[in-house]
């Protein structure tokens, strides 16, 4: 993928494309990528409701190959990828040493040797080389492929429907968390069935040369669906609705796993693995804070960094927040202690110099309608 | 990107209808387009005596936060109350219904540092 020299910002092969279709782009991690086409409101509820597609090609990739690449990934990552079939699919951290997060990713495994890792983009060069370092004593070649590959995400309701006509792999068999190899358009790739907007869809990692081919034909294809294109704005609301933590806001380098809810994919029965110490001794020490999901009672939207308080004392500070548009409300994220994470505390939100009353809900704030 | 030529600009995209002693503002079809989908519109009471170049309101979109400045000094006399319940108007007709406040001016000459709609062009096209 190219790098535009003017203002250093690396592009996807669908930068054209985003061009034409009235995208507007905007630099995110290093990347210029498309913030909205339409604009986020409708973008989200043809999401929710309909299907959209979205260019994810800044996505990072790494590929672990080798007889100790179970070994490894053990080791190198929190959830348990022992049980683990072909085709499957699985989230989990990468942590350091002290607990903190690397990164949050997909670990998809071709064969009991051979894996690959789909990472955030603003992480992908800091996480090869976390990967690498840790490889050096394992029977185990890692690769970062992230330039070679490409990758689109189809979301909402009608996406089966609309990938089917173009894809060789019968989608109907394919459930939540596993992918297939097979061709999409004549193209060959990989189709996962995940995503990051809480509703059914796929992820497709394909060639960049062929990409701008293949995200044309879905675009054509999903036009008697009402497809439309989708950009980084309402990925970010689609994401939020359904309270997924994103790296950089929820979790970062500091040791918050557990605290942010993400003690599912932290086995510490495994075996050892890069920051198991710290995160066991907190677990059994009791964790003192907690992500919870904040809802605004009136008018107004949280945002990143803006405090929340209790009766007028700061508890916590906002990590994520955004105007719903499935609740028509301000929603947000934000660490509060346990004493106030009781799903109906009530709570408040400092925006611009006023309190505004909120409560503490359990996310998702809306339904998930993931294929189970 | 739609600027009227009856219109006068300020450099932060609100626009401002002068007619006899009263001004009508709201924010530019560029500043709508920059925003994105608004959300709410915070607008002062009616009555509120406001000075040029201060802040009157906040646009709160889904994306982001911006102050609103008005462009004249003088009294709210009147405020768009359907922006309460649509506030997308001011996506949908920024210039029209999407009108935030109305002033009683008491600039003697209130037209005075704004942007003619060719200037204010010109100044869009160095941000865009």
């Amino acid at each position: 993928m190219s790098q535009d020299s003017s203002e250093n910002l690396k592009t996807t092969p669908l930068f054209d494309i985003h061009k034409e279709l009235g995208g507007k782009l905007v630099p995110f991690a290093g990347w210029n990528m498309p913030i909205q086409f339409a604009g986020v409101v409708a973008e989200h509820t043809c999401v929710r409701e309909k299907v959209g597609l979205f260019d994810v090609s800044h996505m990072g990739e790494i590929e672990i190959e080798g007889k100790d690449a179970k070994r490894f990934l053990q080791y190198l990552l929190s959830n348990d990828i022992e049980k683990m079939s072909d085709d499957a699919i699985l989230y989990s951290l990468m942590c350091y040493k002290n607990g903190g997060v690397v990164d949050d990713l997909l670990v998809h495994r071709f064969s009991e040797d051979h894996y690959f890792l789909c990472v955030n983009a603003s992480n992908s060069d800091k996480d090869y080389e976390w990967v690498a370092r840790h490889s050096a004593s394992y029977d185990v070649k890692t690769k970062n492929t992230s330039a070679d590959t490409a990758q689109l995400a189809l979301q909402g309701p009608e996406s089966e429907r609309v990938l089917q006509s173009l894809c060789d792999v019968s989608l109907n068999d394919l459930s939540y968390y596993n992918f297939k190899k097979g061709k999409v358009d004549d193209v060959e790739g990989i189709i996962s069935r995940t995503g990051y907007t809480g509703e059914d869809g796929f992820e497709l990692y394909l060639p960049p040369e062929k990409v701008a081919d293949v995200c044309r034909s879905l675009m054509r294809q999903g036009e008697p669906f009402g497809i439309q294109p989708i950009g980084l704005g309402a990925r970010d609301t689609l994401r939020l609705e359904m309270g997924y933590a994103l790296y950089g806001n929820e979790i970062d380098d500091q040791p918050t796993p557990l605290e942010a809810g993400l003690g599912w994919v932290i086995k510490f029965n495994k075996g050892e693995f890069i920051g198991r110490e710290p995160l066991l001794q907190q677990k059994e020490q009791g964790l003192r804070r907690k992500l919870v999901g904040i809802k605004l009672l009136t008018r107004g939207v949280p945002r990143s960094h803006y405090r929340v308080l209790k009766e007028g004392e700061p508890v916590g500070e906002i990590t994520s927040g955004t105007f719903s548009p499935s609740l028509n409300t301000g929603v947000g994220l934000c660490y509060v202690s346990k004493e106030y994470s009781g799903v109906g505390t009530r709570l408040e939100v400092e925006i611009r110099n006023q309190s505004v009353s909120a409560e503490v809900v359990r996310p998702p704030f809306v339904p998930s309608h993931v294929k189970k | 990107m739609e600027i009227p030529n009856d219109l006068l600009y300020t450099i932060e995209h609100e626009w401002v209808r002068l007619k006899d002693n009263r001004a009508t503002i709201g924010i530019s079809d560029f500043a709508q387009s920059q925003l994105g989908d608004v959300v709410f519109v915070e607008l002062p009471a009616e009555g509120t005596e406001l000075t040029k170049e201060n802040t009157f309101g906040v646009v709160e979109s889904v994306k982001t936060v911006s102050d609103v400045y008005v462009p004249v000094t003088g009294k709210v006399v009147a405020i768009n109350k359907d922006l309460e319940s649509q506030p997308d108007l001011v996506n949908s007709d920024p210039y029209g219904k999407g009108w935030m406040i109305e002033i009683e001016v008491s600039d003697s000459s209130p037209g005075e540092g704004l942007l003619k709609a060719e200037q204010y062009a010109e100044q869009c096209k160095n941000q865009e």
